[in-house]
């Protein structure tokens, strides 16, 4: 196949970036994305020019590293699936595709297609998490979870955080990421003590990030390589104001 | 060197209790003053700093990535052993210690197997804790699947996704000790090097991956946990980051180099498809349990699967191994595909393949039952390949997937080195010469969570007299200067070829000769062969763009030339075994059948490679004898 390429240029988090067209000709359709775009690279440094900068590692869909907008669409026009799952089959010869960063306010364009994506670390760090400390946890069958309640907590855990929800949302909002962790703690009985705290402090980080707010356009739930639910924003809500509430009550 | 494992007294299942019994101890107002370096954020590096900084030391905690969650332990699917008998079929520790001491062909330590084997128990408690959503039964307990090597049910799992939900639980635990700050993060920055004060591990250099600054970072103890190096194949199931050169650095400041050539071959991966493919893909081990494997008996056989009758199906690891069947270990399973598609039984468009059928599955369980256990599998399937796996078999191939070698480290999983230590795949310990499934996110969480815990602690209790390690010693300034040399000279060679060009090339001769299957005179051709390619890198490589910003070319550059020199090693390693031992297969020792032949008597014992100064030199080879008190060498069988 032949394509051609408008890529997004920038030299750093302050330079003014701009899009550049470039053309390949060699692509096979069971290349994945990025192996079309490692064949560029190999084309860009034959001629001594300078390669484009992308963020991947796994390309097994996992690690949520990988992600550009392509054509509009966060990871490309594939429901449900990380660009380093896209392969080419899914373009025509001769068509044009726009390659992008991930833009919003929260992720800062590092070079190129980089994203700074630190972010999500902060909201996690601000309470993603049980306080548990290591080597003495009790026996694990010593608190039952029921298959249903621990495949519903998985399927908000299955968060891969690469942004691809923030990237697509209008507002820029981080309320699918941060929801499906506050769902995944919210449900399992180990972590229900910080239960409160939790939503509060990550909520409060995330707006401290600079992420929008959502106002349920559901496109999130559309891209988001591992489909979750806006249910999880539904429940992070619940949970917001079941905690202000209590602690409201406290006072 | 005498090498010294520094195995505890006692009998097995008291040797551990016995070592954290006198281990001795930092007082809690003094662990503040001492500093530790984590390099990797995979399970056992984030387990480790997370564990370190709630005991209130110290911790820096460096990742090449963008965030700690990233780490390749994320791509781990099918799940982690342990010994905790829930289904009453038979298991204990002593038999997962059996299992896994076999399973490795008799090539690791007793000691450190037994605890591993005994450490699986607190990692599950551990991990459900932390919120990690095992797949659990009706009535709420913990479920387990079986795994290939072994006869029970031992293995946890979360979907296909056990990895991650580890990583998530341990990464998440190190985030609570950033936000506490009594852990430093430090992502996006790359060790370049490993600075020695006196013969002590003492610092490291790194690179700040964004801006191109070099830094130093000194500390009491430093921790590699940097994963292993199999990407070294190029075409592996490997992240594309994945890399040995923390390892090497270290290994050229003075730790040994311990199997370098036992790389784990994975046998459930999907085929190569194209000389533009940069990686291979993993299907998961646990789809064995349902999926059946076979070839067609006929050679060139053009039919398509589903048109392929019964009889005119070859079930081969079945006829070959009734006992275990499809769920036979890595490395025979991995020959066996090999020895059937060498023979011209192989499938898919470039006959590298055999099919992994699940229609006796789907008739007899339903497909929604198969859908629940393995969907995500499926649906990466179809992704990649285009092929509905439901409706026709998928194709698998095997690849190079884990690196059983690293680091030789004692007991305590300290390096020759002192003061540096080696967790999880960047060590050799406890797989032996194959690894069975999922025991290497057990491996990397228990030297985590459990093991280093109490032996750092046991080294850093003589360290609180030193005081703050300062970063203007000459050490610091002779390796920063040698890092900035090395990167300069890689970004002055501006020649023709791309570095994938020579990683490839390296690739292609790994596998060829130092893969499935080695020779002799393989062995010593590759070693020429990658000496010629190496000295063509340094005369021919382009590395475009500069030192001072975001530079993946250049990374990538300084990862193959250190691969170049790890390669040779691995084909001296492989050369010096006169025998086939797991991953090892040394087609001049086989048995009649075509099984691996083992020789105890010359080759039970751990090559641990020294060094020697310079390339133009061969390496050292130092050993450590096994003794195997518990368990008696026996052939491995599993017909």
């Amino acid at each position: 196949m032949k394509l051609n390429l408008k890529i997004w240029r920038q030299k750093d988090r302050k330079s003014q970036g701009k899009l550049v067209e470039y053309a390949i000709d060699n692509v096979n359709t069971h290349m994945s994305f990025l192996e079309m775009l490692d064949t560029l690279n190999e084309q860009l440094i034959s001629k001594k020019e300078d390669p484009i900068e992308f963020d991947h590692d796994c390309r097994e869909g996992i690690c949520g590293q990988c992600g550009v907008v392509i054509n509009g669409n966060a990871h490309g026009p594939l429901e449900n699936t990380t660009t380093c799952q896209l392969h080419m089959r899914e373009f025509k010869d001769g068509e044009t595709i726009l390659i992008e960063p991930f833009k919003a306010a929260g992720f800062p364009v590092k070079k190129d297609l980089k994203v700074d994506r630190s972010a999500f670390d902060r909201i996690i760090s601000a309470g993603g998490y049980v306080s548990v400390n290591t080597g003495q946890a009790p026996e694990a069958n010593t608190i039952p979870v029921s298959h249903e309640t621990a495949e519903a907590a998985f399927d908000s855990a299955a968060c891969i955080g690469c942004g691809a929800c923030v990237a697509t949302c209008k507002n820029g909002s981080a309320a699918l990421f941060t929801s499906a962790k506050i769902t995944q703690l919210a449900l399992l009985p180990q972590s229900q003590q910080e239960r409160k705290e939790r939503a509060l402090n990550m909520i409060v980080q995330m707006d401290e990030e600079g992420f929008g707010h959502c106002s349920n356009t559901e496109a999130c739930e559309v891209e988001c390589p591992q489909g979750i639910s806006v249910l999880n924003i539904a429940r992070m809500n619940y949970e917001y104001n079941r905690a202000s509430f209590l602690k409201f009550k406290k006072k | 060197m005498k090498l010294d494992a520094k195995i505890p007294e006692g009998p097995l299942e008291e040797k551990w209790f016995n070592y954290k019994k006198t281990a001795r101890l930092v007082n809690p107002a003094n662990r503040k003053k001492l500093d530790v370096i984590v390099i990797g954020t995979g399970l056992a590096g984030s387990s480790l700093a997370a564990s370190l900084g709630e005991m209130g030391y110290n911790v820096k905690s460096f990742c090449f990535q963008d965030t700690p969650r990233r780490a390749h332990s994320v791509a781990a699917q099918g799940g982690v052993n342990a010994a905790k008998n829930y289904k009453n079929d038979g298991d204990s520790i002593y038999r997962m210690f059996v299992d896994t001491l076999k399973g490795g062909d008799f090539r690791a330590r007793e000691a450190n197997v037994y605890r591993l084997a005994e450490c699986s128990v607190n990692l599950i408690d551990q991990a459900v804790a932390q919120g990690v959503p095992f797949g659990r039964e009706y009535g709420g307990y913990l479920n387990n699947r079986s795994f290939g090597g072994v006869q029970v049910s031992r293995t946890f799992y979360a979907r296909g996704q056990t990895g991650q939900q580890l990583l998530l639980g341990t990464y998440q635990a190190l985030m609570r000790q950033v936000n506490k700050k009594t852990v430093e993060l430090y992502s996006s920055h790359e060790m370049l090097d490993l600075v020695l004060v006196d013969g002590k591990a003492r610092g490291v250099i790194v690179r700040n991956l964004e801006t191109g600054e070099i830094e130093r970072h000194a500390a009491h103890a430093v921790v590699l946990a940097t994963g292993g190096f199999g990407k070294i194949y190029y075409l592996s199931t490997l992240a594309m980051g994945c890399n040995g050169s923390a390892i090497w650095r270290a290994h050229k400041k003075g730790a040994f180099f311990a199997s370098p050539s036992w790389t784990q071959i994975h046998p459930t991966s999907l085929p190569q498809s194209g000389d533009y493919q940069s990686k291979l893909t993993l299907m998961s081990e646990s789809l064995r349990n349902d999926g059946r494997i076979w070839v067609p008996k006929n050679l060139n056989e053009t039919r398509i699967a589903n048109d392929i009758p019964e009889e005119e199906r070859d079930y081969y690891l079945e006829r070959r191994y009734p006992a275990f069947g499809n769920l036979a270990p890595r490395d025979i399973s991995s020959r066996a595909a090999k020895e059937r598609i060498d023979a011209g039984h192989g499938v898919g468009a470039l006959k590298n393949a055999v099919y992994l059928d699940f229609s006796k599955a789907i008739r007899e369980q339903g497909q929604a039952k198969i859908a629940e256990k393995y969907g995500n599998l499926f649906t990466m399937y179809e992704k990649i390949t285009g092929i509905n796996a439901y409706k026709e078999p998928m194709m698998i191939s095997p690849a190079a997937h884990f690196s059983m070698g690293g680091l030789w480290v004692d007991y305590e999983l300290m390096t020759t080195i002192p003061g540096l230590f080696a967790l999880g795949e960047a060590n050799f310990a406890d797989h032996g010469a194959n690894r069975l499934g999922a025991n290497s996110l057990l491996q990397a969480s228990v030297d985590g969570y459990f093991i280093a815990p109490y032996t750092i602690a046991n080294y850093l209790a003589d360290q609180i007299r030193i005081g703050k390690i300062a970063t203007d010693h000459p050490a610091f300034e002779q390796a920063e200067k040698e890092v900035k040399e090395k990167l300069e000279h890689l970004l002055n060679i501006k020649g023709d070829k791309t570095v994938d060009y020579y990683h490839k090339k390296l690739g292609k001769l790994l596998y060829d000769y130092c893969g499935l299957a080695r020779t002799k005179e393989g062995l010593e051709f590759a070693i020429e062969e990658i000496k010629k390619l190496r000295d063509e890198f340094y005369k021919n490589v382009h590395v475009p763009g500069t030192n001072e910003t975001i530079n993946s070319e250049l990374e990538k550059a300084g990862r193959v030339a250190d691969y170049l020199e790890i390669g040779t090693l691995m084909c001296y390693d492989a050369l010096t075994r006169d025998e086939s031992c797991g991953a090892h297969f040394r087609e001049e020792y086989q048995t009649e059948e075509g099984e691996a032949a083992r020789n105890d008597e010359k080759f039970q014992f751990i090559s641990a490679w020294e060094w020697p100064g310079s390339l133009d030199q061969e390496p050292i080879l130092n050993k450590e004898e096994l003794t195997f008190e518990y368990v008696k060498p026996t052939i491995r069988s599993y017909k």
